[in-house]
């Protein structure tokens, strides 16, 4: 038998925007176990809570990472607002389905960039990116940021949009989407992709649903669990189904991931014709108290948010547990008996946000 | 094995070979900013009362506001531009103008010299008006 070498992933590794550190055990060519450690960027910002006013932790919650940042901020709003018995408005729930969705394509696009440059795709690798900053774009035109947008608060929002650039960033939207289907295009059909993706890391709908997958790691192994399906915010009104592919391999959760664009633009579509009209925001009186679990569906997959007031203006706990968190013993069984030089890309299919999963 | 394995990336290559560049060319070409854009915060100093509210506000105490000294100081590296100080600006002196602000070597406090306005003419209290006899 091949002697068994351990060979350091990570912590700083060209395919990984974010610290996490693999040992892989590995004989020959082949990695047969992996031990993940996780740590090297934690900052306590749950802890910060004790010390921060609730309006203002959302400030800190949205910090938590800089892609699903709006989601992050939702995430904690909702689950103060439901410890408070705030009723939001529908015009208020509207927008931030819009802007969750937009931040979606936004991270969507931006994994796709990722794994292009990961299987060596430099090419399509700029062109997902330069898809990716007309969103921004739309971001910094509506809420001011391009990265951190500030705009969801306790009780609605910050800022509204009027109907007349609602309107012009549809046209925009049908620019970004004919613009994204050549890229589609390529990721679906292209050779190379394929001979890199297909057949790597599998994960089968049983592993997937015992390891606790979540998200397009979840779907992509025939699973159709989705957290926008409990209808949490506007999504009880708008209509779609999870994007489920069978494979559960590389190529089906990179697939997973282009559909989805797709069904987050039609999402958008339904927001804008739908939107009512009306205040965005309300006049929030009192101190929460009580506990709240605040499930939502991030481009990752689920998160889950634990709140609890103890009446005064400092929440007593919070909590949240991410998706990569939950997707990484998934990843340690994607990675047993694959080739070493698939570590890379499989790694990166769990679309990793180490930030987040730290604090 | 396809023919051209390259073909379905070519169509988007050869288009970009003859469309103009993506990149903006910072700092010959200035970029551009929305009225949202979340640049500097400034300050109308002719207005300000010195109530320091927004330094209460302020999640990140970028702001300090010395009512003695008749100071309003912010530090542009503390700032995260979360605007907390110009929703509670009672006097809506503080705004989000969407020009950054300008990159620093140093940390450094920008200091402004407040004038407050001066104060409303009070009625004279009942009782002490001068009377003629």
């Amino acid at each position: 038998m091949p002697k068994r070498t351990i060979i350091p992933f990570g912590p700083q590794h060209p395919v990984l925007p974010e610290p996490i550190h693999l040992d892989l055990a590995v004989r020959d060519e082949k990695v047969v176990e992996v031990i993940p450690s996780l740590g090297f960027v934690h900052r306590g910002l749950e802890l910060l809570v004790t010390r921060k006013d609730f309006m203002d932790m959302v400030l800190v919650a949205e910090r938590i990472c800089g892609i699903c940042s709006f989601i992050h901020g939702l995430g904690y709003c909702q689950g103060v607002e439901e410890i408070m018995n705030l009723q939001v408005s529908p015009r208020a729930k509207y927008l931030r389905a819009f802007w969750a969705e937009l931040s979606r394509v936004h991270s969507h696009i931006l994994w796709l960039g990722l794994a292009a440059d990961a299987f060596g795709f430099e090419s399509l690798f700029m062109h997902s990116w330069k898809i990716r900053e007309k969103i921004l774009d739309i971001f910094e035109e509506t809420t001011g940021g391009r990265v951190i947008f500030g705009v969801c608060k306790v009780g609605g929002l910050r800022k509204d949009i009027e109907n007349d650039v609602l309107e012009r960033i549809r046209k925009t939207m049908d620019e970004i989407e004919a613009d994204y289907r050549t890229i589609a295009k390529v990721f679906k059909e292209d050779y190379s992709v394929k001979h890199r993706n297909c057949g790597v890391g599998v994960l089968t709908a049983d592993e997937a649903y015992k390891l606790g997958a979540v998200g397009p790691t979840l779907r992509a192994s025939g699973i159709s669990q989705d957290m926008r399906k409990i209808g949490y915010g506007a999504y009880g009104d708008l209509n779609f189904e999870p994007v489920v592919e069978k494979d559960g391999d590389c190529y089906a959760r990179t697939m997973v991931r282009v559909r989805e664009v797709y069904q987050s633009f039609d999402l958008m579509r339904q927001c804008i014709d739908k939107m009512p009209e009306g205040p965005v925001d309300m006049k929030v009186t009192g101190f929460p108290k009580g506990e709240f679990f605040s499930r939502l569906e991030q481009p990752r997959g689920e998160v889950v948010y634990y709140i609890k007031g103890d009446g005064t203006k400092f929440i007593q706990r919070y909590r949240v547990r991410t998706p990569t968190f939950a997707n990484v013993p998934p990843l340690v069984k994607m990675l047993g008996g694959c080739d070493l030089a698939d570590v890379p890309v499989i790694v990166l299919t769990i679309d990793p946000c180490i930030s987040c999963t730290e604090r | 094995m396809p023919i051209n394995p390259f073909v379905k990336m070519t169509a988007t290559i050869i288009k970009s070979l003859f469309s103009p560049s993506a990149c903006k060319m910072y700092p010959v070409e200035k970029p551009v900013f929305y009225a949202n854009t979340r640049g500097h915060i400034a300050i109308q100093t002719d207005k300000c009362t010195l109530c320091t509210l927004c330094a209460k506000k302020c999640p990140t105490y970028a702001i300090m506001v010395d009512r003695n000294a008749k100071l309003w100081k912010i530090e542009r590296t503390k700032c995260i531009m979360c605007l907390n100080c110009v929703y509670a600006c009672p006097k809506k002196c503080l705004t989000n103008e969407n020009q950054y602000s300008s990159p620093v070597t140093v940390k450094t406090q920008e200091v402004f010299n407040i004038t407050p306005p001066a104060p409303a003419q009070v009625a004279e209290p009942c009782g002490q008006k001068e009377t003629t006899t």
